[in-house]
């Protein structure tokens, strides 16, 4: 069984994002970047199934410049088979990820794809759902435990208010959460190994799709700010404040 | 112009999100419309109807829908989506895995989470684990958006009389089936719908320490939360997290216990009207956003807190 996982170059999380001068967007200038954390639990749970011997291949793509090796080179190392480099020098929108994606995997034709269910940058959790779609292919979202059958998977998916376990039919797109693994960290000698990895990088302006941006991001602010607060010294103290003050116990 | 709104709900009951969501529609402004997708849910379709401010209710009502599974409900919802403008569903686990997949189908850009409407194309929505909000501007002619519910108060649950219109399914799909679902079972209120939270983070050390939580959450009638800390540390399920990638919360009271606050916590939290942290290490970052502070040891300060309610 092919798997193929997507992943997404993303500002690293330990950083605090601030808004540029002007507003005009987010300032990425010299920030750390890495993979998108749900993108290395989806590595690491296509690795695992290589591992077991469920899956035969894994294929880790991702659409973006051409900086983005560095965490395709990542995925290598975490034990991906070879990677796959669709390169546009445009920030893409969900939307537009997705049908590049879609075009991958028709043309690699894998039972699974298993992608993070939304990058730490944008918020969206949008590529995988779109990718179904536009796929015609079963989706299991938000996915904490996977068990692949013959010609499905069968899925338990965080839900609000609990846990929820639906079978998909192969080939599906299953969006990892938090608690699906606890992914591995690279060795130096398979971070040596990765480097002679098969990487291709294939032009998206080849592909012949519309990647047109359907939104304009007019500006990006600081969210308001709170209101300085105070220290209590007593658990009394505190009582009386949310009582009297605040109002919010009686 | 007009927007359908698509209801969260159990076969039985509206879910309350449902009322932000609207509310979000009547900022947007036109008719706004309900649909309701189930299986035996004439009762959620009644709710509905009495939902102020609403003129009609969709009923789709077939044993097909009964677990509301991606790919049958998208389809359902894109065979109406050329009567409407916008289309809202509350940023919950049910809207945020069927919009996106609608979205592709009705090849449109999704506008996520979003909490201001600015004008009909334009939204506010926050970025980064609500480290910056971005002001976005939409060209599609669809607007699919998902609504974060804390951020609109709701309308009223009452007071409405919309007609309510069935209609029959439509591009049902075999792609994926239930298998069974496991709902935890509380009596304390639903985490994004408590006025009071009480949360614990790591120093609350243990699992069990967090019967000292529910002590008090059951003298306040508050939920009880956790950070992502907590849940990665066993102590309690992910249905109990707050946070970036767990619940959004906005309750009257939000009381952070034994909490560093990471950014990922503060991304769910900080839109609570007031917030009172318990933390031992009175440098903590959760004290740069709560309005009260004290530095005390849990342990000895949850005994006195629960005494004293």
């Amino acid at each position: 069984m092919k798997i193929v996982v997507p992943i997404k170059r993303v500002v690293d999380y330990n950083v605090k994002v601030r808004p540029l001068g002007d507003q005009s967007d987010v300032d990425l200038n010299n920030v750390k970047m890495a993979m998108n954390p749900f993108c290395e639990i989806a590595i690491e749970e296509a690795v695992r199934l290589k591992e077991a011997g469920t899956a035969t291949e894994v294929i880790a793509v991702t659409v973006g410049k051409t900086d983005s090796q560095e965490q395709l080179r990542t995925a290598l190392a975490l034990g991906a088979d070879r990677a796959i480099l669709v390169e546009t020098d445009s920030l893409l929108e969900p939307l537009a990820i997705a049908k590049a994606l879609a075009k991958v995997i028709e043309a690699e034709s894998p039972q699974l794809v298993i992608l993070g269910k939304q990058a730490i940058d944008g918020d969206n959790n949008q590529t995988g759902q779109m990718l179904a779609a536009l796929l015609n292919y079963g989706q299991a979202t938000f996915a904490s435990e996977i068990s692949i059958e013959r010609d499905s998977a069968s899925v338990t998916r965080e839900i609000d208010g609990g846990l929820q376990t639906i079978q998909v039919s192969l080939p599906a797109i299953i969006t990892t959460d938090l608690r699906l693994n606890e992914p591995r960290y690279a060795s130096l000698p398979n971070i040596m190994k990765a480097k002679k990895k098969e990487l291709d990088v294939q032009p998206i302006d080849a592909m012949g799709i519309d990647t047109a941006p359907r939104m304009e991001l007019l500006s990006v602010e600081l969210p308001a700010a709170r209101q300085e607060g105070i220290k209590v010294e007593s658990i009394e103290e505190l009582v009386s404040k949310l009582k009297n003050e605040a109002k919010v116990i009686s | 112009m007009s927007t359908l709104v698509i209801a969260e709900h159990d076969n039985t009951n509206l879910k309350p999100a449902t009322l932000n969501t609207v509310a979000a529609a009547n900022v947007i402004g036109g008719a706004v419309h309900i649909l309701v997708i189930g299986n035996a849910c004439q009762s959620v379709a009644d709710e509905a109807a009495a939902v102020e401010g609403v003129e009609k209710v969709i009923l789709a009502d077939d044993s097909a829908y009964e677990n509301q599974l991606a790919e049958s409900t998208a389809n359902l919802i894109k065979s109406i989506s050329a009567n409407y403008s916008h289309i809202l569903a509350p940023a919950t686990t049910f809207g945020k895995n069927v919009l996106p997949r609608l979205s592709a189908l009705l090849d449109v850009q999704q506008i996520s989470e979003i909490t201001e409407v600015v004008s009909d194309d334009t939204f506010k929505r926050p970025i980064y684990a609500g480290s910056c909000i971005a002001t976005v501007k939409s060209s599609d002619s669809i607007k699919v958006i998902t609504v974060r519910a804390t951020a609109f108060d709701p309308v009223n649950a009452s007071g409405g009389s919309a007609s309510i219109e069935t209609m029959s399914a439509d591009g049902v799909s075999d792609l994926s089936s239930f298998v069974n679902e496991e709902i935890a079972q509380s009596d304390r209120p639903e985490l994004t719908a408590a006025s009071i939270v009480i949360s614990g983070g790591r120093g609350m050390q243990s699992g069990d320490n967090f019967h000292l939580l529910e002590t008090i959450a059951d003298k306040l009638g508050a939920a009880v939360g956790a950070s992502r800390a907590a849940v990665d540390a066993g102590f309690v399920p992910n249905d109990y997290q707050v946070g970036q990638t767990g619940k959004i919360v906005a309750p009257d009271l939000y009381i952070a216990v034994g909490i560093s606050g990471a950014i990922q916590h503060l991304a769910g939290m900080k839109d609570s009207k007031v917030i009172v942290a318990i933390n031992k290490d009175e440098d903590a970052p959760i004290f740069q956003v709560a309005d009260y502070g004290l530095v005390a040891d849990l342990f000895n300060a949850l005994p006195e807190l629960a005494e004293q309610l």
